[in-house]
């Protein structure tokens, strides 16, 4: 099976794909193991791992200063490849992944060595459709999945490119902004999936800002896929792995009862 | 016709530019493209611009001939293109000033800047205060402490001056902050970028409200000395003096057109802002250009004696016209900036930018090359007052 098969395999079945994210090098080289492990045991269907880039332009406060962290710790590429292969036969693995350094260690040597440690897919916040051709075509021969965004902003137009240059899954963007930790669902989070739902035959996963169960489960209902970052992110930091891993066997509920219950 | 000497597919400069941006932006973009294109030929617009400049800005700024540098370096006459004429010092202004009708005519009530001396927030400020939007420019914290006068000068003409706490706590790191809150604000927000950098279209169209330097070069020298200059010397940050004065000169083959980096500790240190002279094809704020980057591409710390060509990265028309030849650059020192800063102070009675004084270091090699009889301009980008402190430090001058 391809690694973009992979991934989609992890939407199938009916089942809301479970999306956590760690920052690799977070809060330590090994401790980033360990963060994984924990999002394993609670139950994660996908792991999507941050490689850490110095200026995080789509990222808010808390993963910036994951960052920050991680790279002072010397996580490089090299590591990042490392720790998602450790991952990478037990769940599908996908990089958050900045263009600029794909671009240093060239896009093609990035995508063979990438899929060489078993990644599916990737997610690149700056790298619009527009500019993703040339990365789409050589990621299509190593059957590796790219996982465009889709934004409230965007038109109609642009989400039917999104869906076509979609391989993976549509990470929607669940409100204008960058990411944190968001209380409450925003009121056009729903729309939006509607909106891209309605361009697209891909899985469609929502981001962005879901910072309780509660959230979760209201994404669920509309969503193929939940991606879940600086909540994980900031519970990793204040109370250590295994209550991130805690919290999220809660989501996992939250959202396996939200399936159950709308009858699907 | 000017247009297509550089531009090959929409929005770059050969293969240099783009827009690298998060999807939540595009939609932002391709309006204030949309905007742009209906608006620069439009006679309205054009008539408010242009009398704007003039009674607010005070344009035409004067080609001024500085005789004494002249007679000192022994070769080709040599002109100051006076922009720290300009209303609150420097060419900053002239791209403000046309962002602010762009912003006004879209509808945005609220404006955004980021700035590192604090000269382009200073501008920014002051149309926004022109006409009465809202404004918030981002500082790297360090910046704020080191331009204290003119984080001064923004609160005075009304603005909320944030700074910025992550990465480096300098110019790059305000850019990301400015960008992170055009994403989250991006229906009532125009962002004024300062420089030639940024996605697609801004490096363009901060390019085009810069031009105005140099069509009047064009028509001063003209009357001056009855013809193009041989050549024309400004500094390069992130490069809009520089292309601002170039532009209508370009692949003319008549006219030199030299920018001069900024080289810091000497470029063999790696403290230096010289992306063209040393940085790698890159990603950076929206845009593939030369990018100063470890191996890995992790995005390295600039250093410069003057705050405003402390930036890592160089405008994506500048990394074009370098690879085409259309344009030569080289780079200055610190201290070779220092000393120029001293000598053109003492010599022609202008204490100019730490900046602009890295064009006026080069500009004496240029001058000798040329020879006498030979016409050069140095694109006077803006002046010294904000960098006194700075200078005394470095200097060791008492205080």
């Amino acid at each position: 099976m391809s690694g973009s098969e992979r991934l989609r395999a992890a939407f199938s079945g009916g089942r809301v794909a479970l999306i956590p994210y760690l920052t690799a090098g977070f809060p330590t080289l090994d401790g980033a193991r360990k963060v994984g492990e924990a999002y394993l045991e609670a139950g994660a269907d996908v792991i999507e791992i941050g490689v850490p880039f110095s200026d995080p332009l789509a990222d808010g406060p808390t993963i910036q200063d994951t960052t920050a962290k991680a790279l002072e710790n010397g996580a490089d590429l090299d590591y990042c490849l490392q720790l998602a292969s450790g991952f990478a036969d037990r769940a599908p693995v996908v990089f958050l992944v900045y263009y600029n350094i794909i671009h240093a260690r060239g896009v093609e040597k990035f995508l063979e060595e990438s899929a060489g440690a078993g990644i599916t897919g990737f997610v690149i916040p700056d790298l619009p459709v527009d500019e993703a051709a040339a990365f789409c075509e050589l990621a299509a021969q190593k059957g590796v999945a790219v996982c465009p965004l889709a934004a409230p902003t965007s038109t109609d137009e642009r989400l039917e490119a999104v869906g076509r240059a979609a391989t993976g899954f549509v990470y929607c963007v669940s409100v204008a902004g960058v990411t944190g930790v968001r209380e409450k669902l925003p009121p056009g989070a729903v729309s939006l999936l509607r909106r891209v739902r309605a361009k697209t035959p891909a899985p469609v996963a929502l981001g962005f800002g879901i910072g309780t169960p509660e959230a979760a489960a209201e994404a669920a209902g509309e969503a193929d896929g939940i991606i879940i970052g600086s909540k994980l992110m900031r519970l990793v930091s204040e109370e250590g792995p295994e209550r991130a891993g805690e919290w999220l066997r809660e989501v996992k509920r939250a959202i396996s009862t939200e399936k159950a219950g709308a009858g699907h | 016709m000017q247009q297509k000497v550089t531009e090959g597919r929409a929005g770059y400069f050969g293969r240099y530019g783009g827009r690298y941006v998060p999807e939540t932006l595009i939609h932002a973009l391709e309006e204030l493209e949309e905007a742009y294109e209906r608006y620069k030929a439009d006679p309205e617009f054009v008539e408010e611009l242009d009398g704007l400049a003039r009674d607010f800005v005070g344009r035409p700024t004067p080609l001024m001939f500085a005789g004494r540098l002249t007679k000192k370096w022994g070769g080709a006459n040599v002109w100051f293109k006076r922009e720290d004429l300009a209303h609150t010092g420097a060419h900053k202004i002239n791209n403000t000033l046309g962002q602010i009708l762009l912003a006004d005519r879209m509808g945005k009530e609220r404006i955004i800047a980021e700035t590192g001396a604090g000269q382009h927030g200073v501008a920014t400020a002051t149309v926004a205060a022109l006409y009465g939007k809202k404004c918030v420019v981002y500082m790297g914290e360090e910046d704020t402490r080191r331009q204290r006068l003119n984080v001064v000068r923004m609160q005075l003409l009304g603005a909320e001056v944030v700074p910025v706490k992550s990465g480096s706590r300098t110019l790059k790191d305000a850019v990301n902050e400015a960008i992170r809150d055009w994403v989250a604000n991006v229906e009532d927000t125009h962002y004024i970028i300062g420089s030639v950098v940024g996605p697609s279209p801004y490096p363009r169209i901060v390019r085009d409200f810069q031009a105005v330097i140099g069509r009047e070069i064009e028509l001063q020298a003209r009357e001056r000395f009855g013809g193009d200059p041989d050549a024309i010397v400004a500094c390069v940050g992130a490069g809009s003096n520089a292309i601002g004065a170039f532009y209508p000169f370009i692949g003319r083959g008549n006219v030199k057109l030299i920018g001069v980096e900024a080289a810091g500790r000497g470029l063999a240190s790696g403290e230096h802002g010289a992306s063209l002279a040393e940085g790698k094809l890159g990603v950076l704020h929206g845009a593939l250009s030369y990018v100063l980057q470890t191996e890995g591409g992790q995005i390295r710390e600039a250093h410069s004696v003057s705050a405003g060509l402390d930036y890592p990265a160089t405008g994506p028309e500048h990394a074009y016209l370098k690879d085409s030849g259309l344009a030569e650059y080289a780079s200055a020192t610190d201290e070779e900036a220092l000393e120029a800063f001293q000598m053109c102070s003492r010599l022609e009675g202008i204490i100019p930018a730490l900046e602009t004084a890295h064009a006026i270091y080069h500009a004496e090699k240029v001058a000798k090359e040329l020879g006498p009889g030979k016409n050069l301009v140095i694109n006077l980008s803006g002046r010294g007052d904000k960098d006194v402190d700075e200078a005394a430090r470095a200097l060791g001058i008492e205080r």
